[in-house]
């Protein structure tokens, strides 16, 4: 390792980084701006100015950057000194000089890079008496606000937009100190993951509209620590709260999952916790139908003695906590508890756990994603689906870039000279999909492929790699030759990875994806496999439930039979698992239907008792991610009203029935120990966070920063006296300001701030070196075996076929295949609740390539009829899409008939009417609190 | 805004994509695109621009990104003929100022600025490398030395109208 | 004895341009002839070397090395670029403008032997969008190189293929960077970028890529051809060659002219440019164009080579002088330099893109009666924060603070007038 001497302290430091990262690993305060720990360094800002000199003689030194210097053994440098100081403090009055001093009104005040590093450097008085330039600012769309003036010209947005996200529509415009980030003309950004802009701008260029709206500043903000409720993937979350809302959610570092990036879903979709129309109290349903508000005493008591009958069935959720699944599924015996899903989708997902589970190949956590030198595919569109392993794949292809730095010996974090050796060599991406992916820029290669034949592609690839014969008669043709390029390029790979997931609705995928990585696996390569599943506890669902849960169906059976007679469903719409008959009918065949819910929902409207539960903001517990990771959130604020976390109300009513299981829990962490006691799959969710007992130096960690004001005042039109703070007696944080946040494990990371260092930026100051993974250790507990232990021998797994898997009476007539074209805003549940991102969800919507769609005589933004009755939609003409095929908006509300891989007839349908465009709506002047 | 407009011409067309020949990546001849329309409109409207970027291939953001960092790409509409007026040091050594003073006084037009009968543009421009016969201007491909107030009148006699 | 000015040997009193059959006629094409098939590419490199050539563009690199560090194995297999930096836009720059429109077929020819050296198989002409004229000749030139089996597959029967194209700029001074002009190449916004790696190995799309100025590969078939030790002793001083010097300002003649390297200034200035005009003073010039720093009458029997005035405090740059005459402000000469900096930053660094806007402003605030006496003072900071290479990304805001720098040192007595006078006192009513 290399030693440096820094101001006459010698520092043996890692090679391989640059000066700036090392300094910032030092603990030693060195400002920098256009300089990122995930997208590396360029040397435009010139802020991180340090003196290097020749030898022990140099007296004078040269300026160097820090960020643009390679740590060297035996380098001699000075941060401390005059000319250094005096340099940086120059940048910052040039940063200066046409900045306004809107600080007050800004968005990020508080939370300011640049005012940290102004502050830091020591600059205070001005100098300069010209005016100062002014921009026009955009509209970007509901969730980023533009107010370009405050730009200091780091490049970090257009760094981060186009060249880490591949986003093409922000760039740099116009020259000298003109310059200006924005679009061509106004309008929405395009990207999935604009929202990280808002924590990339190091200053309030890029804010958070939503907060914006409904503003309060950084300090002020209560936080826990949190997983995102978007999508299977677990990103980390720090949903900050005020006055009993949420506020804004930002990213929480994770090494090992999101690093420091989010998608739009997860940023601004948790605003469904706000919803109005939430359920606060329970209610009972009386007999003319109404409901009647119980207290939740009442509420208990009647749950009790209805779950009492002793034919009690229930059904449990994908995306509620590991606990309340356990609880539930206690309460009325295995035999009696579905898992939630959708009878085909239970088939997948747990298919997708068997086959992980067998498979030799490495689960690769999100971050290893990005080591991949060679990626297959299979079905997923993984931006619509999981995006942040998007994201994660756009670093994979770079792969390539960074090998051919190597033979130059070019660092990786030298971004901007490794971008113009490599322009665009990239490491190769197959993607076979139904049609296009927002990824396809940067694949080598896309197939669109009906279903069945993306599984034969990849079955004759895992043949290929294998050196077997491909099986005759199920590819077409003219994927031969494709096949063996992907086998060949996949087995010459280093790393290579096959992703497919329960996206498009086929087992045979999920399959073929398996054979391919186990193929690859034969041949002694370090394959990796992830198979996506869709929300946030689907994995920890069939964990929990096995392979032999009853669905949906079974479940109707019995009650039909008259075995059971109660249902009790777990924060789960029903609706969405199946069709309106299918689930009426279930819901029929009960006499009782207990519901616990936080979202007034059909589900919830059908109950003869709902129990209002409180959300992911308001609860603790455990979600176990695609990549099989146990990971923990907790509440970021109390419950409102008579909402209580589904778990609480489960461990109320079996101590009210005097249940024996529940002897022994008293606390939520009670429920975990014996969850992972009971389910030998789950065993490993108790690493996943400290529990209660857990003290920081002996105390509790705090939800709210050292800077939190107003604890009496913000209630005093309530009451001037400051009420105790509540305490939390399940989880070891704090409802208050005093504790330390420092050093504690990174599951318990509630906000990043340190001395000096308001923004997210001072997250560097929380981990083993700037940019590396945190020191209290990286968040959650990986369930799978990580690094291929299986024997590959899933290919007889028990998995049930899929229901609506049947081909049978193809395409004969005017039949397509129904297949789900998931989208990133309105085809999960709860995001789309959330009112910034329902501005972007576009009308449901069936694709057809443009022969389909000339065969029906429709065109774009023509309505369908899709099937007897099942939907009416609009038409997309889309040609990437494989003919035969029809793509539907999976999830949207309209489609809750349709199921994938179906054979239906399509007709135009004549009385349609185009739903208005709704986007913009806070374009017009006067839009209120727009005026931050 | 109808197709028709946004479309670029056959001949337009034909020009970029010999460029496009030379070059390992059709975005690479974005500047002699935007070139080529200049030379066919005189300016590169937002249309214009947005159809140069579907052909190239790029996003319109990364296109005007170009456009706008070159100064001799004109993303508004100027006069049929730009005057480029050197300002850099020879030039004004040897009075520049006094000639921008007096097209001001002949054009009606300072820097920026075009008559109101759209003849002339007058636009600053870096040192045209002709600084032994300073002060210069072009007018059009045109290069003028040694201009005094006389040779002025010349070129621009019948006046330009006065400025918008 | 009659001077050897090879450059401009072709360049007629009229400016006429030298067509490909009086060039030929002239002796051109004889240096291609000689080492395309007859020299190994390492063997040209070496004339180059011994020759002790360095750069005309401004930064006076030697030649010879900056081409060593192509490589040459087989590792490099694929593309290598050789570009012509005919962008020629310093302030006070005129030179490469004469060799442009009078002889293009010699800078072709040069190209050639450059690129042949290097093993590079396409070469780009990159000129500034204003040179219409040059531009023209030039693309007239190449077609007929084509049509002579000078360029394309197998010159000479060699085996050796090279293509040749003009890219003409859209602006901008910065393109003149060698790396910002590679991003410009590239179509991109020209943005300089940081070194290592160098262009050498990692320049026009990622490829290996040498760029000169126009003026240095016009020498190279020369020195090919004539060989280095002639090359040597056509120089004065230790500088080796002939070099095209310009004189512009208030003097009786401002022009152009090929002379040994290392003529004394003062031939320069009296002889050839005929000395200041009537009724003009000489006060100070910027030796090689508008970002060099100010020299002074004391310096007048320098020899203008890289060394001596280097050693004077200033750079011999495009070698093209600038007069600053005892009628014209300097400070006024100052903030039209920096100005004009101002105005082609790229906008990539903060130094250049606020501090350089920062320093014209105060300039403008000096310049016209409205200057303080702490401005002295953050010009001096502004020259010292902005000023050495390294603390910005490129060297165009380092340039950019020379002559203010030493226009502080020379004429400081006349900023502070203009501050405690509130006026210019080289003009009525403050215009310069
Ligand atoms: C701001 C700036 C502008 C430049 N402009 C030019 C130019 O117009 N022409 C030129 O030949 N070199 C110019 N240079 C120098 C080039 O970067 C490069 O050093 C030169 O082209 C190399 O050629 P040479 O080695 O033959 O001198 C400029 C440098 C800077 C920093
Ligand atoms: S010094 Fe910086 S801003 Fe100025 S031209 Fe060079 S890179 Fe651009
Ligand atoms: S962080 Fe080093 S130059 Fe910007």
């Amino acid at each position: 390792m290399p030693v440096i001497t820094i101001d006459g302290v010698s520092y043996e430091v890692e090679s391989g980084r640059n000066l700036l990262e090392t300094c910032l690993s030092l603990g030693l305060d060195l400002p920098y701006f256009c300089w990122h720990p995930a997208m590396g360094s360029i040397g435009a800002c010139r802020q991180c100015a340090l003196v290097q000199y020749q030898n022990a003689e140099d007296t004078r030194g040269r300026i160097v950057m820090a960020c643009m210097t390679p740590v060297s053994d035996g380098a001699l440098f000075s941060l401390a000194g005059d000319k250094a100081r005096h340099f940086r403090e120059a940048i910052v009055e040039s940063l200066m000089l046409n900045h306004p001093h809107d600080c007050p009104v800004c968005a990020e005040g508080g939370e300011c890079h640049l005012q940290d590093m102004t502050v830091m450097v020591g600059h205070r008085d001005r100098h300069y008496r010209g005016r100062k330039n002014t921009h026009r600012n955009q509209y970007l769309g509901p969730l980023i606000n533009h107010e370009m003036n405050r730009c200091i010209t780091c490049y970090r947005c257009t760094r981060y937009y186009r060249d880490y996200a591949g986003g093409t529509d922000l760039a740099a415009m116009a020259a000298h100190d003109h310059i200006y980030f924005g679009r061509h003309q106004e309008g929405v950004l395009q990207s999935e993951f604009a929202g990280n802009l808002v924590e990339v701008c190091p200053t309030g260029v890029f804010t958070d509209k939503t907060l914006v709206h409904d503003y309060t500043r950084k300090w002020d903000l209560q936080s826990a620590p949190s997983v995102c409720t978007g999508c299977g993937v677990g990103c980390n979350t720090m949903p900050g709260e005020r006055y009993g809302r949420l506020k804004r959610v930002h990213n929480r570092f994770n090494a090992e999952v999101n690093g420091y990036f989010l998608c739009d879903r997860g940023r601004f979709g948790a605003a469904f916790v706000n919803s109005g129309s939430a359920l606060e109290y329970p209610g009972l349903r009386e007999a003319d139908g109404r409901y009647r508000a119980l207290d939740h005493h009442e509420a208990l008591h009647r749950m009790a003695a209805t779950c009492a009958s002793g034919k009690c069935a229930a059904i449990g959720s994908p995306r509620a906590s590991v606990e309340a699944n356990f609880l539930l599924r206690e309460l009325v015996a295995p035999e009696n508890f579905a898992p939630g899903f959708s009878d085909a989708e239970q088939g997948l997902v747990s298919l997708a756990l068997t086959l992980q589970l067998a498979s030799r190949a490495g689960i690769p956590s999100i971050r290893s994603i990005e080591s991949a030198d060679a990626v297959l595919v299979l079905g997923e569109d993984v931006t619509n689906t999981a995006p942040r392993i998007a994201l994660a794949l756009r670093q994979s292809v770079r792969n390539k870039a960074y090998e051919l730095a190597a033979g130059l010996r070019l660092e990786p974090w030298q971004d901007a000279a490794i971008r113009n050796l490599a322009q665009d060599q990239r490491s190769p991406m197959f993607i076979a999909t139904v049609a296009d992916t927002p990824l396809d820029d940067v694949a080598a290669k896309r197939f669109s492929l009906a279903p069945d034949d993306i599984a034969a592609l990849g079955r004759a690839v895992a043949a290929t790699i294998s050196g077997k014969p491909l099986p005759s008669g199920v590819l077409p043709e003219h994927l031969h030759s494709e096949a063996r390029m992907i086998a060949e390029t996949l087995a010459g790979a280093q790393r290579p990875l096959v992703i497919a997931g329960t996206g498009c609705g086929s087992s045979a995928i999920l399959q073929a994806a398996a054979d391919v990585a186990n193929a690859l696996c034969d041949n002694a390569r370090k394959a990796m496999i992830c198979l996506c599943v869709p929300e946030a506890n689907s994995l920890g669902q069939a964990m929990l439930c096995g392979t032999q849960a009853p669905d949906l169906a079974a479940l109707q059976r019995r009650a039909e039979a008259g075995e059971l007679d109660t249902l009790i469903v777990l924060e789960n719409d029903l609706y969405r698992r199946g069709g309106q008959a299918q689930i009426d009918g279930l819901l029929a065949a009960f006499r009782e239907v207990i519901v616990m819910d936080g979202l007034d929902n059909r589900t919830t409207s059908a109950a003869t008792l709902a129990l209002p539960a409180a959300n992911f903001a308001e609860s603790e517990g455990t979600l176990v991610s695609l990549e099989g990771r146990a990971q923990r959130y907790f509440p970021v604020f109390q419950p409102r009203e008579e909402r209580r976390p589904s778990w609480v109300w489960l461990l109320a009513c079996m101590k009210e029935m005097e249940l024996p299981e529940c002897h022994s829990m008293h606390h939520f962490d009670d429920i975990t120990r014996i969850c992972a006691a009971r389910i030998p799959a789950l065993a490993g969710i108790t690493a996943a966070a400290p529990d209660l007992h857990y003290l920081n130096l002996g105390v509790k960690i705090p939800r709210q920063p050292p800077r939190y004001s107003g604890r009496t005042a913000m209630r005093a039109n309530i009451s001037v006296h400051e009420p105790k703070q509540r305490e939390d007696e399940e989880t070891p944080l704090a409802f208050t300001m005093e504790g330390l946040n420092r050093s504690q494990p990174g599951a318990l990371l509630p906000w990043v701030w340190a001395p000096g260092w308001n923004s997210n930026q001072s997250l560097h100051k929380f981990q083993t070196r700037a940019g590396g993974p945190l020191k209290g250790g990286t968040a959650g507990a990986r369930l799978l075996p990580t690094g291929g232990g299986g024997n590959g021998n899933a290919a007889t797994s028990q998995a049930q076929p899929a229901r609506a898997e049947s081909t049978a009476g193809t395409t004969t007539g005017q039949r397509w295949q129904l297949v789900p074209r998931p989208r990133i805003f309105g085809s999960d549940e709860l995001s789309a609740l959330s009112p910034a991102l329902a501005e972007l969800i576009v009308p449901g919507f069936i694709e057809l390539c443009t022969a389909d769609a000339a065969s029906l005589g429709v065109k774009d933004g023509d309505g369908v009829d899709v099937g007897d009755g099942l939907a009416t939609l609009e038409v997309r003409v889309n040609d990437s899409m494989v003919a035969g095929c029809a793509g539907y908006s999976a999830g949207f509300s309209g489609t809750g008939e349709l199921a994938a891989l179906a054979q239906v007839t399509l007709r135009r349908a004549d009385a349609w009417q185009r739903a208005p465009e709704l986007i913009g709506s806070d374009r017009g002047i006067g839009s209120g609190g727009g005026h931050v | 805004m109808s197709e028709l407009i946004q479309a670029l011409s056959a001949q337009e067309i034909a020009g970029i994509d010999a460029e496009i020949a030379h070059v390992p990546y059709r975005s690479a001849v974005a500047i002699e695109a935007l070139k080529i329309v200049q030379a066919h409109r005189g300016w590169v409207s937002d249309e214009s621009l947005r159809a140069i970027a579907r052909h190239l291939h790029m996003s319109a953001e990364e296109l005007d990104g170009v456009a706008t960092f070159y100064n001799l790409i004109y993303r508004r509409p100027v006069g049929e003929q730009v005057i480029l007026l050197c300002n850099s040091i020879s030039c004004w050594i040897k009075g520049c100022d006094k000639i921008q003073k007096r097209i001001q006084e002949q054009l009606g037009i300072g820097l920026g600025e075009t008559t109101s009968d759209k003849r002339y543009t007058l636009l600053p421009v870096t040192c045209l490398g002709a600084c032994d016969k300073a002060p210069v201007l072009m007018v059009g491909e045109e290069l003028h030395e040694n201009v005094d107030t006389h040779s002025l009148s010349r070129l621009f006699d019948d006046g330009g109208g006065t400025s918008e | 004895m009659s001077l050897d000015l090879p450059l401009t040997r072709n360049v007629r009193p009229d400016r006429s341009p030298t067509d490909f059959a009086a060039y030929e006629a002239n002796g051109g094409y004889r240096g291609l002839r000689a080492a395309i098939g007859k020299l190994t590419p390492a063997e040209c490199l070496q004339v180059i070397k011994d020759s002790n050539l360095r750069g005309r563009g401004g930064a006076g690199f030697p030649t010879g090395m900056k081409w060593s560090f192509v490589p040459m194995d087989d590792a490099a297999a694929g593309h290598k670029y050789l570009i012509c930096n005919a962008d020629e836009m310093e302030p006070g720059t005129f030179k490469d403008r004469l060799l442009l429109e009078c002889d293009p077929h010699q800078l072709i020819e040069g190209m050639i032997c450059a690129a042949y050296t290097i093993q590079a198989d396409i070469a780009y002409i990159f000129i500034r969008a204003e040179y219409h004229r040059a531009e023209k000749l030039l693309r007239e030139a190449i077609a007929v190189c084509y049509e002579k089996g000078y360029l394309g597959r197998d010159i000479l029967g060699s085996g050796y293929r090279l293509d040749m194209q003009v890219h003409s700029s859209a602006g901008r001074y910065i393109c003149g960077e060698e790396t910002a002009l590679i991003s410009s190449l590239e179509g991109k916004r020209a943005n300089p970028r940081a070194k290592p790696p160098f262009p050498q190995v990692s320049g026009l799309w990622g490829r290996p890529t040498i760029v000169n100025n126009v003026e240095t590969l016009c020498n190279i078939h020369h020195i090919i051809e004539r060989g280095a030790d002639w090359f040597q002793a056509l120089g004065l001083t230790e500088d080796a060659g002939t070099k095209l010097y310009g004189v512009s300002g208030r003097v009786k003649k401002p022009g152009c002219w090929e002379l040994p390297i290392g003529t004394p200034i003062r031939e320069i200035i009296e002889r050839h440019a005929g000395g200041m005009e009537d009724g003009y003073q000489l006060r100070g010039f910027l030796p090689g164009g508008g970002s060099t720093d100010f020299l002074t009458p004391d310096h007048l029997d320098l020899a203008m080579d890289y060394g001596t005035i280097g050693k004077a405090g200033s750079r011999m740059g495009t070698g093209t002088m600038i007069i600053l005459d005892d009628k014209t402000c300097p400070v006024g000469f100052v903030k039209n330099l920096m100005e004009f900096f101002a105005r082609e930053s790229c906008g990539f660094c903060t130094p250049c893109r606020d501090g350089l806007p920062w320093s014209a402003q105060v300039l403008d605030d000096i310049e016209n009666g409205r200057g303080r006496p702490e401005d002295m003072h953050t010009l001096a900071r502004q020259v010292e924060f902005i000023g050495a290479i390294g603390n910005t990304h490129c060297a165009l805001a380092p340039g950019a603070m020379e002559p203010l720098q030493s226009a502080m040192k020379y004429f400081r007595e006349d900023f502070e007038r203009h501050i405690s006078g509130g006026a210019c006192h080289f003009c009525e009513g403050g215009a310069h």
